[in-house]
């Protein structure tokens, strides 16, 4: 761990070009009389770069490769069942960019021609229909960003602290734009029947995921998406379609979508009772736990990125609700004794994450850091304690407890807990 | 005034089409045959909506079961390695770990069925028949002591079997884990003393940047 944290600051600060070299020179610290080996005729500066269409399809500065989803080989038994994990502490602002969403498959990647996909609305409907992918795009269209969480983010932290890195403590997250045809539109036209209450999206990967949903929900905010930030889904993200199910667990937003049936009771599929179910400590679990709870999280400073400088900084992270919209954040940098309301920055929307700043003035002493999110509704994120002290220790989903940070005097942070 | 009234009424019947639009059919799309529904609709519930016609007894679920399950999951539903255990698990919900099976955990035998047709075996996905589901099913309700070894699962004896843990299911009961009143969070002076409790670096299981 220690040699990541050592790699991540090279590389930053080869990165950090004149910003980091101030800021030093400021403290004291180094490089003062290094000035002239840095301030130079670079060979960018005097020959020609690449032409247009060198990259038809554009991809980010060949210094910015460590920026990746990454895996955590133990976690699963295959990697086709398996998850990734978005570098929340290498992003900014509230968007998530399409190649670096964070992954959740069951039967690996579809790839699917859209040419041949189809969707199907079936059950209790007056009419069931069969669209392609063009009719689709001939009904009234909608546009929302939303978060997607999957409610086993942070799973691994319920018994103590274990992974070392945002990334892998809470970045089973993205939060992008959709567009697509309100589920409602849908449903229209095919007629729901008076006893219709409930719905079964499916997938056509080979999982065939299935799940659940609740008409009421369905005919509110439900979305079923063919574009993610303005352009097609990406095949791990369910290209050509999937559902948005917004603010609820990522499970039911269901990749490759190409049935919906209508019934009048649920499925209770597999993924609705021996997994996504949440185990108590009398041994009752919880069904149909659909929202995601208010939480939040700090990216940086965090295992992976560092603090490289003393002086001033901007701590900088992440809340959301699925309830809604984030009303406030507060963070501690003293483990808890003393809160301070941190700066919402930029759009704060419903069932979105929501970009937090706190600049503070860091001496080089050791900081225990945490961030508490509020909503809208009023619901305060709580701390791993106050869950464990509900719910028990085997619960797996929903684990939206504050997280701690330990920044230590060389600047580098671990995920701890405290009393 | 007259001409007022007219406009206003020509307005509200514009209004009233324009509305008409949205909430109306397209006309978009095309009617699925029974045929094609059929081939896709697959899906099965804890009522026996959906159970096809077919039947499998213990003896042939356990012939099958060893030739395209038992390497992932053991001869005995044990489970090969880390992949999943499918038997036993009695007793365990309120332990450190938890073996969540349709005999200790599952609600409904029917979420068994319908999973096992649609995904399973890993990687070859919907190429059991709806006999071969129904004997390899038969074959994990024995392993489960929930079936004598002369026993057979059939589409019209299904429903009658309950699965151990269907009571233990509740309803979400958040929002959990709250202050009684927003107005307590402390904002200041909240603690005298802070202690480190848990680490991760104890357990040393993040990767490395070179996995």
């Amino acid at each position: 761990m220690s040699s990541l944290g050592r790699r991540g600051f090279l590389k930053g600060g080869a990165a950090a070009l004149g910003g980091g070299l101030l800021a030093s020179t400021s403290t004291g610290s180094v490089a003062s009389a290094a000035g002239s080996s840095e301030i130079k005729v670079e060979d960018w500066n005097q020959s020609l770069g690449d032409p247009v269409v060198y990259n038809a399809y554009g991809v980010p500065s060949e210094f910015e490769a460590h920026v990746q989803r990454r895996n955590v080989e133990w976690l699963t038994v295959t990697q086709e069942s398996s998850v990734s994990f978005t570098p929340l502490h290498e992003l900014d602002g509230f968007t998530t960019p399409n190649g670096l969403c964070f992954e959740r498959h069951h039967g690996g990647v579809a790839q699917i021609d859209p040419g041949a996909h189809r969707l199907m609305i079936n059950g209790l409907v007056e009419k069931p229909l069969i669209f392609t992918m063009e009719d689709l795009m001939r009904f009234p269209r909608t546009n929302r960003f939303a978060f997607l969480e999957c409610a086993a983010n942070s799973g691994m932290e319920w018994r103590g602290a274990q992974l070392n890195g945002c990334q892998f403590t809470h970045g089973m997250i993205h939060c992008v734009q959709y567009t697509g045809v309100s589920l409602r539109t849908l449903l229209n036209e095919a007629g729901l029947k008076t006893n219709a209450k409930w719905l079964m999206p499916e997938g056509a990967d080979s999982a065939g995921m299935n799940r659940s949903i609740p008409m009421e929900k369905a005919l509110d905010d439900c979305i079923v998406a063919f574009k993610m930030n303005g352009e097609a889904l990406r095949p791990e993200q369910g290209y050509p379609l999937r559902l948005v199910v917004p603010g609820w667990e990522g499970n039911m937003w269901v990749k490759w979508l190409r049935r919906i049936e209508v019934g009048d009771q649920p499925w209770h599929t597999r993924e609705e009772s021996s997994k996504y179910t949440d185990l108590m400590e009398d041994g009752s679990a919880r069904r149909f736990t659909w929202i995601m709870d208010a939480k939040s999280v700090i990216t940086n400073p965090s295992p992976q990125a560092p603090l490289k400088t003393k002086g001033h900084n901007i701590l900088s992270g992440l809340a959301w609700s699925g309830r809604g919209k984030v009303k406030r954040v507060d963070v501690t940098l003293d483990g808890g004794k003393n809160w301070q309301q941190a700066e919402l920055a930029g759009p704060v929307l419903d069932k979105c994450l929501t970009r937090f700043y706190l600049p503070f003035n860091w001496n080089g002493n050791p900081m225990l850091v945490q961030s508490r999110c509020i909503d809208e509704t009023g619901y305060v994120q709580p701390t791993k304690d106050e869950l464990r002290k509900v719910r028990g220790l085997n619960s797996i989903y929903h684990n939206n407890g504050i997280q701690t940070w330990h920044v230590r005097e060389n600047g580098e942070a671990e995920n701890v807990e405290i009393s | 005034m007259l001409k007022f009234l007219k406009l206003t009424g020509l307005c509200l019947s514009v209004l009233m089409m324009s509305s008409a639009v949205s909430a109306a059919e397209l006309g978009i799309g095309r009617t699925a045959t029974p045929a094609e529904i059929k081939i896709w609709d697959i899906d099965v519930r804890p009522d026996g909506q959906g159970l096809p016609e077919g039947r499998g007894t213990v003896e042939e679920g356990e012939e099958i079961f060893s030739e395209k399950c038992a390497s992932c999951h053991g001869e005995f539903g044990e489970g090969n390695g880390r992949w999943p255990v499918l038997a036993g698990g009695s007793d365990t919900l309120t332990s450190e770990d938890p073996v969540k099976t349709i005999g200790s955990y599952w609600p409904y035998l029917s979420t068994a069925f319908d999973y096992i047709k649609r995904a399973m075996p890993f990687g070859e996905a919907q190429t059991l028949t709806s006999n071969e589901t129904y004997a390899i099913l038969a074959y994990l309700l024995y392993l489960n002591d929930l079936m004598e070894d002369d026993g057979e699962l059939t589409r019209e004896n299904f429903t009658s079997f309950k699965l151990p843990n269907e009571g233990s299911f509740v309803e979400d009961q958040r929002p959990d884990a709250q202050p009684s009143n927003l107005n307590d969070l402390c904002m200041s002076d909240c603690k005298t003393e802070v202690k480190i409790t848990k680490r991760a670096r104890a357990l040393d299981v993040t990767p490395d940047k070179s996995d």
